[in-house]
């Protein structure tokens, strides 16, 4: 697969970078709380106004539409699809996180899923037993030491973080798939992604419809959910201080 | 005399047994309490009743296995402070409905699933009960409980979904209803009453 990286790619790694050494820094104290660091709230609120909207009037019905005329093996099929072409980049991620075992794993995975599995709509390496891989650049970047940054969320996107916003950013960039001299579709990478989206969209409708639709600030929910999700993932959760419920007053409740 | 000897050590030891075993809370107990928790909620899943029954059974269970008083003054947080005690009571109150028709709602997910417990390990003063849910059509993933015996009962007071902490959420949820309606607490029992 010969790497083929067009002139676009530099402003884009240029204004990750700007975007990166921008953002300013959360006090180590308020980190290690758990806090969380949005200094630029107003923005995200207005881009998150914005996505409810497009959520609302397209992706939701969309989404709900793609979930009930196609069967859920097929979506399972597309998800599959989509998770499989993302593994070469994966595992580039996985070597520049230093871990080349894993990175071998993403590679096999690519490999069995694409020959036996009808080009990745099926999922064989896991009836083999193969380990999950799920991966980012936003983790190597973690792995490289970088923080966490503050909150944003991104138009069409949905919540993030600064680091992560670079991440995803590289990551659509440094897909060797998107690169390929032989790529079967222009951006079969981003279609896919965006079907297998759609599929999370309808599958999992009611509790995301909770958090937009039913809760009292649905920027509020998302943010605290998407970030202790994201620690989780990350394995930053430790470092968030528990209180202790010996030490709660509870009286009267 | 020997019998009522052997009797009186008997009792004795009995009366000193009984409350350590009642009340020391260990990673046995901790892990058994949440498997009768899923025990009871599968029960209620499989029984076929109508939601808003479902609904009633799930606040009886959500009752019996978790600190309630906790659960409710965390989600209040530092506005907890400045209710009067008629409003602390009323709020744990409706606060036990919403998270009962809230989850419940959500627990028709589990049919066809299960929920199994992967290990359990003391943090300070409480235990942490590791389980891996296995819904249908979904990948697996990871529910934590948290159980202490704060109360003199074993119960859970938290539960994490994938890290999420279900407590902090509630705060933050409770905590815009109350922005919502400039501070006013009455106000904000009365929408939580309401809130599905």
């Amino acid at each position: 697969m010969k790497l083929h990286l067009r002139p676009i790619f530099a402003p884009f790694l240029l204004s990750a970078a700007v975007l990166l050494s921008a953002c300013a820094a959360q006090s180590p104290e308020s980190r290690a709380a758990g806090e969380i660091f949005d200094p630029h709230e107003n923005t995200n609120r207005s881009i998150h106004n914005f996505n409810r909207g497009v959520d609302r009037y397209a992706f939701r019905p969309a989404s709900k539409g793609y979930v009930s005329v196609v069967p859920p093996d097929l979506v399972q099929a597309f998800n599959n699809f989509a998770v499989n072409i993302s593994m070469p980049g994966q595992a580039v991620n996985l070597l520049l996180q230093g871990k080349p075992k894993q990175s071998g794993i993403a590679l096999s995975r690519f490999v069995v899923n694409t020959i036996f599995g009808i080009g990745g709509l099926g999922d064989p390496s896991s009836d083999f037993n193969i380990a999950y891989i799920d991966t980012d650049f936003g983790e190597t970047l973690h792995v490289w030491g970088v923080e966490e940054g503050a909150y944003v969320e991104l138009p069409f996107y949905g919540p993030s973080t600064a680091r992560d916003s670079v991440g995803v950013v590289v990551d659509f960039f440094t897909n060797p798939i998107t690169f390929a001299r032989q790529n079967p579709a222009d951006n079969i990478g981003v279609y896919s992604e965006i079907v297998r989206r759609m599929g999370d969209r309808g599958t999992y409708s009611d509790t995301i419809d909770a958090i937009l639709y039913e809760s009292a600030d649905s920027y509020a929910q998302a943010r605290q959910i998407f970030l202790q999700n994201r620690r989780f993932q990350l394995g930053e959760a430790g470092a968030i201080t528990e209180v202790d419920p010996f030490e709660l007053d509870t009286e009267g409740f | 005399m020997l019998n009522r000897r052997t009797f009186c050590l008997g009792l004795g030891s009995a009366m000193l047994a009984a409350p350590t075993a009642a009340l020391a809370l260990n990673e046995a107990s901790a892990s058994k309490l949440i498997d009768s928790l899923i025990t009871d909620i599968n029960k209620a899943i499989g029984s076929g009743k109508s939601e808003a029954a479902l609904f009633r059974d799930f606040e009886k269970i959500f009752k019996r296995y978790s600190d309630t008083s906790y659960i409710a003054a965390y989600a209040m947080g530092a506005d907890g402070r400045r209710a009067t005690s008629a409003q602390k009571k009323a709020f744990s109150k409706a606060f036990q409905g919403y998270m009962s028709r809230k989850y419940g709602s959500r627990f028709r997910e589990f049919i066809g699933g299960r929920l199994e417990v992967t290990g359990v390990k003391k943090v300070k003063k409480w235990y942490e009960v590791s389980t891996v849910a296995y819904l249908q059509g979904q990948s697996p993933f990871e529910v934590t409980f948290q159980v202490s015996d704060r109360s003199g009962k074993d119960l859970f007071f938290n539960m994490y979904i994938e890290g999420v902490n279900l407590l902090l959420t509630e705060r933050t949820e409770i905590g815009a209803m109350l922005d919502r309606r400039g501070g006013d607490i009455d106000a904000m029992i009365a929408d939580l009453k309401k809130t599905s």
